[in-house]
């Protein structure tokens, strides 16, 4: 007498949205990745001069750079908020509650994007 | 009436599992376990299925009920009228007969994360004093029944079988944050090693499906910061100030 094992279909992960979401959250990673390219890219570039950082924008300026730079944001922001979101249950202090654990991270990365933008367009 | 849909395996006989509907009566007050009985006590008394009692303490009752793993005791029939009512056994787990899974798995696990109180050094004469703060740091894991359901809806634990699992971490999260215990160390090994809380990578549908508030998820989650946080502490801190 053999127990049934119920085998796993290929597409679980359309079963359920939550699923989905999570498929694509893993898959956010790549887009994560490219953008740590892509910025090394751009630092090499500011690098070589002012000939090569030219090229480099005439690049990006690129149709389906500019559609892969857009789809990677949209990933990074999947995955940015969904690791936010994740932060109050990973972040237990004793007498803060969690909404402001949650808080405290959207504060953080809009103070860190303001400061790059005054970097950037100073 | 409502029509239910089960899933039937009888090992030695079938291959694979095979969908029997039958129709009961369907009444405000009765669960999908009722249905159930009601099938074996009036239509088939072949029907196998776990369950005791009957008020989600137990943990025996856990099925696939429309897709979703639940207590069979703590689902109603009217929630799923006009019907039909799929009832599956859990997912991710061997099904020995019909409705009736292994878990064979979990209890294997389960003592590798030490649930119990690890006390280093005097016990107490009468009682271990503990003030309401300090329980409640893990009252919410203590409460697990161990349905599986957080099993049944975890992706990660069908597709790696050897994944420590959502409940089985929680109580070892549930005695780390009892102020009784010491035992945090002891079971670091196993909760930090790449099958324990490492291999989540945060689905969290064990919490949504936890039919007892546990959320697992969370423990996980929170387990990962304590074990890098400590993975940190040895690689920096000399011997004698660890903790
Ligand atoms: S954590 Fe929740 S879903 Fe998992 S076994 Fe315990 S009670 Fe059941
Ligand atoms: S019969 Fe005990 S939990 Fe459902």
């Amino acid at each position: 007498m053999s127990a049934y094992r119920q085998p796993v279909s290929a597409f679980w992960w359309l079963r359920q949205w939550s699923y989905l979401l999570f498929v694509l959250r893993e898959l956010s990673s790549v887009f994560v990745a490219w953008f740590v390219v892509y910025l090394l890219l751009l630092v090499a570039a500011v690098g070589d001069g002012a000939r090569a950082y030219e090229d480099f924008l005439a690049w990006s300026g690129h149709g389906w750079v500019l559609v892969l730079n857009l789809v990677a944001t949209a990933f990074v922001l999947l995955h940015a908020v969904t690791w936010f979101a994740l932060a109050p249950r990973a972040i237990v202090v004793p007498r803060v509650p969690p909404w402001a654990v949650l808080v405290a991270h959207y504060a953080a990365w809009a103070l860190l994007s303001a400061g790059v933008a005054w970097v950037v367009l100073r | 009436m409502i029509k239910m849909e089960v899933t039937r395996f009888r090992p030695g006989e079938d291959d694979a599992p095979i969908v029997q509907s039958y129709e009961v009566p369907l009444r405000k007050e009765w669960a999908v376990l009722d249905g159930l009985n009601y099938i074996k006590d009036q239509l088939d008394g072949t029907l196998s299925y776990r369950w005791s009692c009957r008020m989600g303490i137990c943990g025996s009752c856990g099925m696939t009920v429309n897709g979703k793993p639940q207590l069979s005791c703590a689902t109603f029939l009217t929630d799923y009228a006009p019907g039909p009512v799929r009832v599956e056994p859990l997912r991710n787990f061997p099904v020995i007969r019909d409705l009736v899974v292994d878990i064979s798995d979990f209890m294997t696990k389960l003592p590798k994360v030490k649930p119990w109180l690890i006390h280093d050094g005097e016990v107490p004469e009468d009682e271990f004093l503990q003030t309401p703060r300090e329980m409640d740091e893990y009252k919410k894991y203590s409460m697990c029944i161990n349905c599986m359901l957080c099993y049944s809806a975890c992706p990660v634990y069908a597709l790696e079988p050897e994944f420590l699992g959502p409940a089985a971490i929680a109580l070892g999260q549930r005695y780390n944050l009892d102020s009784r215990d010491d035992g945090a160390l002891e079971r670091r090994d196993v909760l930090a090693s790449a099958a324990g809380a490492w291999a989540c990578t945060f689905v969290g549908e064990c919490s949504t499906a936890c039919p007892k508030g546990v959320d697992p998820a969370g423990a996980i989650q929170r387990y990962k910061l304590t074990a890098a946080v400590s993975a940190l502490k040895d690689f920096l801190l000399p011997r004698g100030a660890r903790r």
